[in-house]
């Protein structure tokens, strides 16, 4: 349970985080998404209390983080966007030091360990020194690292940024099998589809701000404000795209081949009304769709929606 | 101590595994034993009339030696040890754990500690040379012995203060070995200067008052204190009539500045100290 009210956080002039509210439950996969800079990894490292906000709350299972980082520690796995590893170190004693570092008594770390290389799939490799591994090991060693206290909430700021697609794929898995292990996670991401697998909430942080947040089906189409339509004339493209931009609701007009792809904002009323329009004027319309199932679009949708304010 | 065990444990092991720990012990005990032999290669013919006065200027070459490699290696390794994880990328997950920053402090003070004691230790049986020409008791010995632990000590603090300070370990190695300077030659500078200025002035006209400062600065540098143990007596003025005998007020401030250093290191780590 992550409940985020009213979070601000500046630096210097840079306004990170601005009156950020968000809730996650018990056992949800949470998928934060923005651009670079949209103030992610900032939410998250206060979170992980490794950062002061400026004002606001943050509970995890209804301790603050700033009140009580100790006991929000002992309940979070964190792993940050950009980490090392300690050299001289193999995995085994890399993960038993970490376990050790919460406590947990030495008779059961082979147990533990064994079970958390094998959930990471690295079991062969747990007498290789760590930093010999590879960045996609490296990767999954700091998730079965984040695990070794067993915590209930994990925060995890681009898990998978910069691996091939196989790892990617593996690192999903494991995520899914993290959500069916009851745990809540957050997870970061700039790609939008790479997180819509496997998130039941989305987010989208644009600028410090949440513009847009639900479940991922309802971000894509359903009930959200924003679309994007495509439309495809037989001649007249050019005409068209001038008269798109000056009708009401339309956010963005871009040529896309022999068509426009436009941003719509508004009513699905609105949007017939719209199409009804072009026809009056005569444009010859071979296609009027709206855009559904590409995540990327509705990503571009509401964050330049953000932008052009 | 149970707080520290983890990082202890960790540091231990990344120290002492591979080729470095042997190839700094190597290379430090050859710079003193070379130095040593060296020496009495060159006044071998005075040696053999067991002249007692020839083995103190040893004793007290070595010792004044071992002073400037204890001033390089302790800071050198404790000011890398915050800034270098920090540089690593290691340091956000190890405070996310349940250390708390003052075990985490107190651990790599002791890992780097351990390994200038062990550089101390292994560099003894250079001293049983000079022992057995006679001159030199073997009070004196361990007087010199508890001066290094109590050195090192501050020394060690201090890396680590600017290592917690400092973002980068290379800043941090170069403020603390600033340090080491001025408490090694800028210590004494200051005292003769301020000595200086204060005969001309005629405020302490007798010679045999010091201003409080001047005595104060020659009981902190190092350098002098090692002179008085080994016999050489106070740099400015008369033997002081202190409250405190010198050795007391050196142990006493770099043991006290030290523990203050610590635990300032201690506060500056926690991600979440008020500013
Ligand atoms: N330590 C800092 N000092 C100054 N400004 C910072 C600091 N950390 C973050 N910022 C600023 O805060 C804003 C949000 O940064 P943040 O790292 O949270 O973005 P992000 O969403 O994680 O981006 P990315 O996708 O690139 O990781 C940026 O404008 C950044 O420049
Ligand atoms: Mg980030």
């Amino acid at each position: 349970m992550i409940e985020i009210k009213n979070l601000c956080k500046t630096f210097g002039k840079t306004e990170a985080l601005k009156n950020l509210t968000l809730s996650i439950s018990d056992g949800q996969v949470y998928g934060l998404i923005g651009p670079n800079g949209a103030g992610k990894t900032t939410a998250m490292s206060i979170l992980a209390t490794l950062l002061p906000a400026d004002s606001g709350t943050a509970l995890v299972n209804g301790l603050d983080v700033s009140a009580q980082p100790m006991q929000v520690r002992k309940i979070i796995g964190y792993m940050p966007d950009f980490f090392g590893v300690y050299d001289g170190l193999t995995t085994w004693e890399y993960l038993s030091f970490f376990a050790s570092a919460y406590y947990i008594p030495e008779n059961k770390h082979d147990r533990l360990i064994n079970d958390l290389l094998e959930l990471v799939n690295l079991q062969d490799k747990a007498d290789s020194f760590v930093d010999n591994l590879s960045r996609g090991m490296k990767q999954r060693l700091a998730l079965a690292r984040c695990l070794v206290h067993d915590p209930q909430v994990l925060i995890l700021d681009e898990p998978a940024s910069g691996l091939d697609p196989r790892a990617r794929a593996e690192v999903k898995e494991i995520i899914r099998q993290l959500k069916s292990m009851g745990k809540t996670v957050l997870i970061s991401s700039h790609i939008l589809p790479e997180l819509a697998e496997i998130c039941d909430q989305v987010g989208i942080l644009e600028n410090g701000r949440l513009v847009a947040g639900g479940s991922v089906a309802e971000i894509i189409n359903g009930n959200q404000s924003t679309r994007v339509i495509n439309v495809e004339v037989d001649q007249r493209l050019e005409e068209m795209l001038q008269f798109l931009s000056t009708c009401s609701g339309v956010v963005r007009v871009d040529r896309k081949g022999s068509g426009a792809r436009l941003i719509f904002r508004g009513e699905r009323r609105a949007q017939s009304a719209l199409l009804k329009e072009l026809i009056e004027q005569g444009y010859p319309v071979l296609q009027f769709a709206e855009q559904t199932g590409s995540l990327e679009d509705a990503f571009m949708a509401v964050t330049g929606e953000g932008k052009d304010k | 101590m149970i707080i520290a065990n983890p990082v202890l444990l960790k540091e231990m092991r990344q120290r002492f595994r591979g080729i470095k720990a042997p190839l700094i012990l190597f290379i430090y005990l050859m710079v003193l034993g070379g130095f040593i032999l060296g020496y009495m290669y060159l006044i071998r013919d005075r040696l053999l009339s067991f002249d007692p006065s020839e083995s103190m200027g040893i004793f007290a070459m070595l010792s004044v030696l071992q002073l400037i490699l204890l001033a390089f290696v302790t800071p050198g390794l404790t000011a890398s040890t915050i800034s270098g994880e920090r540089e690593r990328q290691t340091l956000n997950v190890l405070l996310t754990t349940e250390l708390k920053p003052a075990g985490i402090v107190i651990s790599k003070m002791i890992s780097s500690c351990a390994f200038t004691l062990l550089l101390l230790i292994a560099a003894l049986p250079l001293y049983s040379v000079i022992l057995i020409y006679g001159g030199i008791s073997p009070t004196q010995l361990w007087g010199v012995f508890a001066f290094y632990l109590v050195t090192m000590f501050l020394f060690g603090a201090v890396g680590m203060a600017c290592s917690t300070f400092f973002q980068r370990a290379s800043i941090s190695t170069i403020t603390s070995y600033g340090i080491m300077a001025f408490l090694g030659a800028g210590t004494a500078f200051l005292a003769a200067f301020i000595n200086d200025a204060a005969r001309d002035d005629a405020v302490y006209p007798q010679p045999e008052v010091i201003p409080f400062s001047v005595q104060f600065l020659q009981d902190i540098n190092p350098v002098l204190v090692l002179a008085h143990i080994l016999g050489g007596g106070p740099a400015f003025g008369p033997e002081a009539d202190w409250i405190l005998p010198y050795w007391a007020v050196y142990a006493l401030f770099y043991l006290g500045v030290g523990v203050l250093l610590l635990v300032w290191s201690g506060y500056r780590l926690n991600p979440l100290r008020k500013k």
